[in-house]
């Protein structure tokens, strides 16, 4: 079993998901079922195929570098959790 | 029933020319048609007084001769584009109380043509989910159900936009599709809806789930209806870097075609899945049909790695999905779950403002692009899209059009899909032309013997949503769909 509750305990934390030990049996069992189904694509053969991220084909445009937007962080502000002088506020992350 | 919320879009844009409605009177129509349907669980967030506002402004347009393509027209909104002043979630906990401080650029272009927002419907959370009931608020009832024994999914992702038109309680609504979230939940509901070539609409101000697939689109009752409503929300937009820098045809134009002569229709036989059941072989076989009888020559084509095409869905769509939902960690907007360590912090935060769908992709998202199985999942998938994509180009020397069943079965009853990946199979016939980009559109075109409706799905070339509308709006014609009588 390639994805076992070790491996879904590791993930979530990668992801920063908290996971308790009783969905982690019930998760591993199913992203193991999803991961044994993706796994059908090694019956491609894909030798010297390039892969792709973007379907048209368009490259990315540049545009000026000026500013264009912005001036309004208390409206910005106005959606945080906590806000304080003009900053987010956080945790205390530095002793 | 109220006899405006039964007309088509194109004949309320008529009556409000001829002044036999005023904008206000269609506007208030369809405000009454949304508290009717309130067991349906349709909308997020209803605006009837910003919707009184913009119709009257629409209708003193009007009466200067200055009415602009959608003026007076009552349309609702999927609650995954953010509207400027107007709560948006993405039916998540995580945005329960988010209020965008800009519009979209998609609604931008609606609102500035004149429609009218009825308000914010529902949809499976971050459009992640096929059957509307990974919504923070509930699933939508799919109104088909009215009459029957059992409750049924409208199907997903944009399961309120297209309950909200089958029950006649908005002229059209936006959706969008990453991977059929548009065809779906219309060919389960009985209407109509396109996701348009990826690029052709911004999707600057939507929320992002895949980047490289999502796309906006309308859903509506007929095809006309929805090649206005793309007219308008179309567009180069240099806040989006994909957008695509090309005028807009008119689509109105090319769905009042109605000779196919010349016009070569591919049928895929590998859409023909094991265990189809017959009423869907049926339709498909009369859609051929009729096109043909239009003077539509039908071929036969291969599109070989069809078959890969969930799969490589289901690693490329959550590994972009765990990279732009790492934005949702409880400190700049949305729900923050409190704690005294900033690690915590985010990891409550997700897993309590997540639902279960979702925290299973970005899990699987994580995996797939983790050290040591990036070239394995991440890298062979994106391999396997090239080589889908490389089957419709070559598929597309041939033909001008695809047409192909919209979904394995119509609606099924909510609840009854436990199993992840048979809740994944539901996209097996729009996941292909979603990989590769392409515009696709479903038509309601017959009844199951349960007497639900079922969609055919027109699939064309990348930026031919021309032809997309010229052969949906035929199959309408000889369809002669029945839509429901509700409201």
């Amino acid at each position: 079993m390639p994805i076992d509750k070790d491996t879904v305990s590791k993930v979530s934390n990668l992801a920063r998901i908290e996971i308790d030990d009783k969905q982690l049996e019930k998760l591993s069992k199913e992203l193991d079922s999803v991961i044994e189904w993706i796994n059908t694509l090694n019956e491609v053969e894909t030798e010297g195929i390039e892969p792709i991220a973007h379907v048209t084909g368009q490259t990315l445009p540049l545009r000026e570098d000026k500013v264009n937007d912005g001036g309004y962080a208390e409206k910005i502000l106005n959606n945080a959790p906590e806000q304080a002088s003009g900053f987010f506020v956080v945790p205390k992350v530095v002793e | 029933m109220n006899e405006i919320c039964n007309l088509s879009l194109l004949e309320v844009k008529e009556a409000l020319k001829k002044h036999d409605l005023s904008a206000l009177e269609v506007t208030n129509a369809f405000i009454e048609a949304s508290d009717k349907i309130k067991n349906l669980n349709v909308y997020n967030t209803l605006t009837p007084e910003k919707a009184i506002e913009m119709a009257k402004h629409s209708q003193s347009r009007i009466d200067k001769g200055q009415g602009r393509l959608l003026d007076g027209i009552p349309i609702a909104v999927k609650d995954l584009f953010c509207t400027e002043g107007v709560s948006t979630t993405a039916s998540s906990k995580i945005l329960n109380n988010f209020i965008p401080n800009y519009e979209s650029t998609v609604t931008k272009n609606l609102w500035e043509a004149g429609a009218v927002m009825l308000g914010k419907v529902s949809c499976d959370e971050f459009a992640m989910g096929s059957s509307n009931e990974t919504s923070y608020f509930g699933n939508v009832i799919n109104p088909w159900s009215k009459g029957k024994d059992k409750k049924l999914t409208p199907g997903g992702s944009s399961g309120g936009s297209a309950a909200v038109v089958a029950s006649n309680s908005a002229l059209a609504a936006t959706g969008t599709d990453t991977g059929g979230s548009i065809r779906q939940p219309v060919a389960f509901c009985g209407v109509t809806g396109i996701k348009p070539t990826y690029g052709r609409c911004s999707r600057w101000g939507i929320i992002a789930f895949a980047s490289s697939l999502d796309q906006a689109g309308p859903i509506t009752k007929t095809v006309s209806d929805s090649a206005l409503m793309l007219n308008v929300m179309s567009g180069y937009d240099q806040k989006d870097s994909t957008s695509a820098n090309l005028e807009t045809p008119d689509f109105l134009e090319s769905s009042r075609v109605n000779s196919l002569k010349n016009v070569k229709v591919g049928i895929p036989k590998e859409y023909q899945i094991n265990g189809m059941s017959s009423e869907i072989i049926k339709l498909w076989e009369n859609g051929a049909k009729w096109l043909q009888d239009r003077g539509a020559q039908i071929i036969d084509v291969s599109l070989p790695h069809t078959n890969y095409a969930l799969p490589t869905y289901y690693v490329i769509a959550p590994a972009e999905a765990s990279s732009n939902l790492a934005r949702y960690d409880g400190v700049r907007y949305g729900f923050r779950k409190p704690k005294d360590n900033l690690d915590e912090l985010y990891s409550s935060t997700r897993a309590e403002g997540f639902g279960a769908e979702v925290q299973r992709r970005i899990l699987i998202g994580t995996y797939v692009l983790s050290a040591g199985y990036y070239d394995a999942y991440y890298r062979k998938a994106q391999k396997v899209r090239n080589l889908i994509i490389n089957d419709f180009s070559e598929v597309f020397k041939k033909v001008d059009v695809l047409l192909t069943p919209t979904t394995p079965t119509a609606a099924f009853e909510l609840g009854s899909q436990q199993d992840p990946i048979s809740m994944y199979m539901n996209d097996v016939f729009t996941v292909p032309a979603s990989l590769a980009g392409l515009p696709a559109m479903s038509v309601p075109s017959g009844m199951s013997q349960e007497a639900l409706p079922l969609g055919l799905q027109v699939i064309g070339k990348p930026f031919d949503e021309e032809n997309v509308f010229k052969i949906a709006a035929n199959l309408e014609d000889e369809a002669k769909f029945s839509f429901l009588k509700y409201n």
